[in-house]
C-alpha cells in the first residue's frame, strides 16, 4: 500500500520543516520511513504519505577521542557502524537489526534506532540506547526544528527531550540528526556455555555470572539450544587479551556448581550473539507470531511456566531472564490475553514485535497503559504534535 | 546578587493560616512546621547566597500524605517546592515565600533489595550512600556518587540526575533508575518504570530524572545495584601544564580506555585540598589527575601500565600509586572535599558546565584569563574523561562589588561552555542560579517544547516554579 503513497523526501531539516508546515495547513498525515526495515513494529498507520529520511543522511560530527558521534537521521546504521570500527570504536548498546524477524531487506537506519530504542544483548552491561543518546534534534508538530541534549555526555540542562523521542516511535516528530555517546571496541571476546540446565537453573547460574565483578557484556539461555541441539546457556565476556583470559577462568570456576563450560571464541562467538541480537532462533519461522516480554528476572520463569501451560510456545531468554523472546501461533489475538495476563503477574509488559497487520489493528501491540498514565502520555503527544500529525496510532490509538 | 524571584502572590499571603488549618489534618502533627524560627532552616539550600522563608514546611512519612498535601495544593493554588537534604548548589531547593517546602526527610527506608533482579526498591528520602551501604556485604553498590552522597538523597538525585567521579564508566543517575513512584501536582500518584530493564510508552522516567522537581514529586525509586570491581586502585598523575594534562585524558581515551574516573586538578585546588586532606598529592605540579582503574591485580596492573605510557609521552612529571586503602581513601577525601576545603579559605561560587574533552584546554586557559582580568582567584577541580568543568570562583561575600562580580563571571564561564560546543551545566542542575542563561544555549522553539512538556504535569506551574525556565514568556 505505501508504495502507492505519496513520497516526501527532504534534502534538509529546512525541508522538512516546510513539508511539516504544507502537511499541517492540507490536514495530511504522514508516516515516518527510515530503511523500511521494520514496517511491521507497532500498529499499522494509516497516512496520507510518507515522509522519509531516505536523503537526510551523512555524518556530521565524530570526534574518537570525544567518544561521540552525531549523523543525519537517514544515515544507514552500516555506515555508521563501519566509521567507528575503522576507528576502534562502537555504539555501546549494540543496536537490534530485525531484518530477519520481519523478513526485510534495506538498510536499517541511526534514526530509527534512536526513534524505537533497540538494543541487543549488551544492554545489560552498557545500557539501552536510551541511555547512549546524548543529542536529537527534530521537527515537532508544528514545523519547528527544536534541538535537545548535545554532543557532551554530561548534561542536565532543561527536560531530558531525548529520552522522550527516543522509543517514541516517530510519533513525536521527525528526527533529523542524532548523537550518540560511544565505548571502544573490546578487542576480544569468549563465549562460555553451559549446557542442558533447565530455565530454573540457567536464571540462577546467569544470574551468578551478572552478580560477579567479571562484566558479563551478554547473558541468553537458550532451551532448545542454537540449532535445536540440547538447552545452552550462554555468557559472554568482552576484553583485552590479557583480562579475557583472567576473567574467564574466574568465571568458569564461580560457575563450577552448574556444570562445566565450554568456551566459544572470537568470530564464532561473535556470530552467536549476532543471532541473538537479531532473534533468529525464532525469526526463521515466518509463520507465528513473536512477542518481547520485558520483566525482572527473577519472576522470568514462573511468568514462562504460566504461559507455556496455555500456549505452545518457543522462547529463549536474553538480559540475563529480564527478556524473553517468545513464538505462538497467531490465532485470533497472538495470545494477547493469557501473555499479557501472566507478564502483568511477573511485573512486566509484552510487546508484540511481529504480527499480520490484522490482528495488530485490532491487538494492542505495546502494553496497555491505565488511564493516569495514558492522559500524561496523550498530553506529551498533543505538546509535540497538537495536529496528529506524525505516524498517527503508531503506538496507541489517538497516540 | 542579582537574580530576581517573582513575586509572592499577596493572595496566598494573606491566607497563610487558612492554607495551614487545610494541611494540618493531612499531615501528623510534628509533620507542618509553621513557626517562623523551624522554617528559617529550610529558606535556602548549599547555594546559600539566595534565600526566602517558605510559607510552611511539609514532612509527608508516605506516598499518600504526599498525595493529600499536593492535592489540596493544587486545589487552593499553592506553589510547591520540593527539597531532599537540600545540598542543591544550583538553588533547585530555595523556596519562595509564597510556598510551602514539601521535604522527603521521612521517607527514610530502603524498602526491598533484590538480589537477584540486581534492583533496590527505596524511598526517596534514603541517602544516595545508605543504598550502597545497604548492599555493599553482599559485594554490591550504587553507581552515582555525587560528592554529597553522604547528605544527598535519591530524590533530590532523581529530581536534578546527579553525576560523580565514576560516572564515566557507570553513568549518571538516570542510567541507574529503572522506575520511580510519583505524585503529580493533583495528587495523582503514578508507577513509571519498575523492576524491569524497561517500560511500555514514552519514556516518562527519562523525562522525569532530572525535571528539577517540575514534574511531581518521587516518594520511591527502584534503581540499579551493580557488582563491585574485585578492587580499585587511584592514580595521581602530575604534570608541568594544565594543557599537557588536558591532551593526555583524551589520549587516554582516544586509546580505547575508559578508566573508572579520571579527575583533574589545577595548582590552586591541589594546594587548597592537600592542605585539607593530606593525601600526598604533589604540590610542585601544575595540574594533576587522580586516574582509577580497577580490577584484579594483574588487569589494574596492565591498565596502567598503558596509561603511564600515554602519560609518558603528555610529559608526566609524577606518577604516584596507591599503595594501601586508606591511601586511596585519602586520596578520594581530598578531591570530595574540594569544595568544602575551598570554603575554609574563602567564599566561593562552583559552576558546572560541561565542554567538549577536546576543548578542555581552551576552556582552562580562557577560565584563568577572565578570573584573573576580573580579579577572582579560581580553582579548577573536575570531571576530566566528561568534560563537566567545575571552576571555583572565589570571592568575599563581606564585599557586595566582589559578590556581583563573581556571579557575573560565573555567567561568563558559563557561556564560554556553551560557546565551546558543550552546556551550563552537567550535573548540578539549572535551579534558579542559571535559569536565566537558558537562552543563551536553547533557542525560544527549543525552550517553548520543554515548557509544553513541563505543562503536561503541572499545567498551573504551581510544582518549584521560579527554577529551570526564565521567568518571561511562559506558556
Amino acid at each position: 500500500m505505501t508504495q502507492l503513497m505519496q513520497r516526501l523526501e527532504p534534502q534538509s531539516e529546512q525541508e522538512a520543516c516546510a513539508i511539516v508546515k504544507q502537511a499541517r495547513l492540507d490536514r495530511w498525515s504522514l508516516a515516518i520511513e527510515g530503511g523500511g526495515t521494520r514496517a511491521g513494529l507497532g500498529r499499522p498507520v494509516p497516512a496520507d504519505a510518507v515522509l522519509s529520511t531516505r536523503r537526510l543522511t551523512g555524518i556530521t560530527l565524530y570526534e574518537p577521542a570525544e567518544l561521540v558521534i552525531s549523523a543525519r537521521a537517514g544515515t544507514p546504521l552500516a555506515e555508521v557502524e563501519a566509521a567507528l570500527a575503522a576507528k576502534g570504536q562502537m555504539l555501546p548498546f549494540e543496536p537490534a537489526d530485525y531484518r530477519a524477524l520481519y523478513g526485510t531487506s534495506g538498510e536499517p537506519t541511526i534514526g530509527a534506532i534512536a526513534a524505537c530504542n533497540l538494543s541487543g544483548p549488551r544492554r545489560i552491561q552498557t545500557g539501552a540506547a536510551r541511555d547512549a543518546l546524548i543529542g536529537v534534534r527534530l521537527v515537532n508538530g508544528e514545523a519547528q526544528a527544536v534541538k535537545s541534549g548535545g554532543r557532551v555526555m554530561k548534561n542536565v540542562t532543561g527536560l531530558d527531550l531525548v529520552k522522550l523521542t527516543c522509543g517514541s516511535h516517530g510519533t513525536l516528530g521527525l528526527l533529523t540528526e542524532v548523537t550518540f555517546k560511544l565505548l571502544p571496541r573490546p578487542q576480544a571476546q569468549a563465549t562460555l556455555i553451559l549446557d542442558g540446565l533447565d530455565d530454573e537453573r540457567a536464571i540462577a547460574a546467569m544470574g551468578s555470572a551478572l552478580s560477579s565483578p567479571f562484566e558479563v557484556s551478554g547473558a541468553a539461555h537458550l532451551p532448545t539450544g542454537h540449532d535445536g541441539t540440547g538447552a545452552q546457556t550462554l555468557l559472554r565476556l568482552e576484553r583485552d587479551d590479557v583480562s579475557l583470559a583472567y576473567r574467564a577462568q574466574k568465571l568458569t570456576d564461580r560457575l563450577a556448581p552448574f556444570g562445566a563450560l565450554r568456551r566459544l571464541e572470537g568470530e564464532v562467538s561473535a556470530a552467536l550473539w549476532r543471532d541473538i541480537a537479531q532473534v533468529k532462533p525464532l525469526a526463521k519461522a515466518h509463520g507465528p507470531a513473536i512477542w518481547k516480554l520485558s520483566l525482572p528476572a527473577h519472576k522470568a520463569t514462573a511468568c514462562m511456566r504460566a504461559i507455556s501451560e496455555s500456549l505452545g510456545a518457543r522462547y529463549f531468554y536474553d538480559w540475563g531472564g529480564g527478556l524473553i523472546w517468545l513464538a505462538v501461533m497467531p490465532g485470533d489475538d497472538a495470545g494477547a490475553l493469557r501473555i499479557r495476563a501472566a507478564v502483568a503477574e511477573a511485573h512486566g509488559h509484552a510487546t508484540l514485535m511481529r504480527a499480520p497487520d490484522d490482528i495488530r489493528k485490532t491487538q494492542d501491540v505495546f502494553a496497555p497503559l491505565g488511564a493516569a498514565l495514558m492522559k500524561v502520555t496523550s498530553g506529551i503527544k498533543q505538546s509535540f504534535d497538537p495536529d496528529g500529525i506524525f505516524n498517527p496510532g503508531r503506538m496507541y490509538a489517538g497516540v | 546578587m542579582s537574580i530576581p524571584f517573582p513575586l509572592p502572590d499577596d493572595a496566598i499571603l494573606a491566607r497563610r493560616d487558612e492554607i495551614l488549618a487545610g494541611l494540618a489534618p493531612l499531615l501528623p502533627p510534628e509533620a507542618l512546621i509553621t513557626t517562623e524560627d523551624e522554617r528559617r532552616a529550610f529558606e535556602t539550600d548549599a547555594f546559600t547566597a539566595y534565600r526566602r522563608v517558605p510559607l510552611a514546611v511539609a514532612l509527608p512519612t508516605t506516598t499518600e500524605e504526599v498525595s493529600a498535601v499536593l492535592r489540596f495544593c493544587h486545589e487552593q493554588g499553592v506553589k510547591v517546592v520540593a527539597r531532599g537534604a537540600g545540598t542543591s548548589l544550583s538553588g533547585g531547593a530555595i523556596p519562595q515565600t509564597d510556598a510551602i517546602v514539601l521535604g522527603l526527610s521521612k521517607l527514610n527506608r530502603i524498602l526491598d533489595v533484590n538480589f537477584p533482579n540486581r534492583t533496590a526498591r527505596v524511598q526517596a528520602g534514603v541517602t544516595n550512600l545508605s543504598i550502597t551501604e545497604a548492599v555493599s556485604a553482599e559485594g554490591f553498590f550504587y553507581a552515582p556518587d555525587p560528592s554529597s552522597q553522604l547528605a544527598c538523597t535519591i530524590g533530590g538525585n532523581i529530581g536534578m540526575n546527579s553525576g560523580g567521579a565514576h560516572c564515566l564508566k557507570y553513568g549518571v543517575t538516570t542510567n541507574n533508575v529503572l522506575g520511580v513512584r510519583m505524585v503529580q501536582m493533583d495528587g495523582t500518584i503514578l508507577d513509571l518504570g519498575g523492576e524491569a530493564m524497561d517500560a511500555p510508552g514514552y519514556d516518562l522516567l527519562g523525562v522525569m530524572v532530572g525535571s528539577e522537581g517540575q514534574l511531581g514529586i518521587v516518594t520511591e525509586a527502584v534503581v540499579r545495584i551493580l557488582p563491585m570491581a574485585e578492587d580499585a586502585r587511584p592514580v595521581l598523575f602530575g604534570f608541568d601544564t594544565s594543557e599537557e594534562a588536558g591532551a593526555c585524558v583524551a589520549a587516554i581515551i582516544g586509546a580505547g580506555i575508559i578508566p573508572v574516573a579520571m579527575e583533574f586538578m589545577d595548582k590552586e585546588a591541589i594546594a587548597i585540598c592537600e592542605a585539607f586532606a593530606k593525601a600526598g598529592y604533589p604540590l610542585d605540579v601544575g595540574a594533576m589527575l587522580i586516574i582509577e582503574v580497577e580490577g584484579s591485580a594483574v588487569e589494574m596492573d596492565a591498565q596502567l601500565a598503558k596509561i603511564i605510557d600515554i602519560a609518558k609521552q603528555h610529559n608526566v612529571r609524577v606518577v604516584r600509586e596507591s599503595k594501601s586503602a586508606m591511601e586511596t581513601a585519602a586520596i578520594w577525601k581530598g578531591r570530595k572535599s574540594a569544595f568544602g576545603a575551598t570554603g575554609r579559605l574563602a567564599d566561593y561560587i562552583c559552576m558546572d558546565g560541561t565542554v567538549p574533552t577536546g576543548q578542555l584546554s581552551y576552556v582552562l586557559k580562557r577560565t584563568g584569563e577572565i578570573c584573573a582580568a576580573a580579579g577572582h582567584r579560581v580553582a579548577n577541580v573536575f570531571h576530566a574523561g566528561d568534560g563537566n568543568m567545575h571552576p571555583l570562583i572565589m570571592f568575599d561575600v563581606n564585599d557586595p562589588k566582589s559578590a556581583a562580580s563573581a556571579e557575573y563571571i560565573g555567567l561568563e564561564l558559563l557561556k564560554l561552555c556553551v560557546d565551546a560546543g558543550g552546556c551550563l551545566t552537567g550535573e548540578h542542575g539549572v535551579g534558579i542560579e542559571k535559569r536565566d542563561l537558558m537562552r543563551y544555549q536553547f533557542t525560544e522553539e527549543d525552550l517553548r517544547q520543554q515548557m509544553r512538556v513541563r505543562a503536561v504535569f503541572d499545567p498551573q506551574w504551581l510544582l518549584n516554579p521560579a527554577k529551570v525556565f526564565p521567568l518571561d514568556g511562559r506558556n
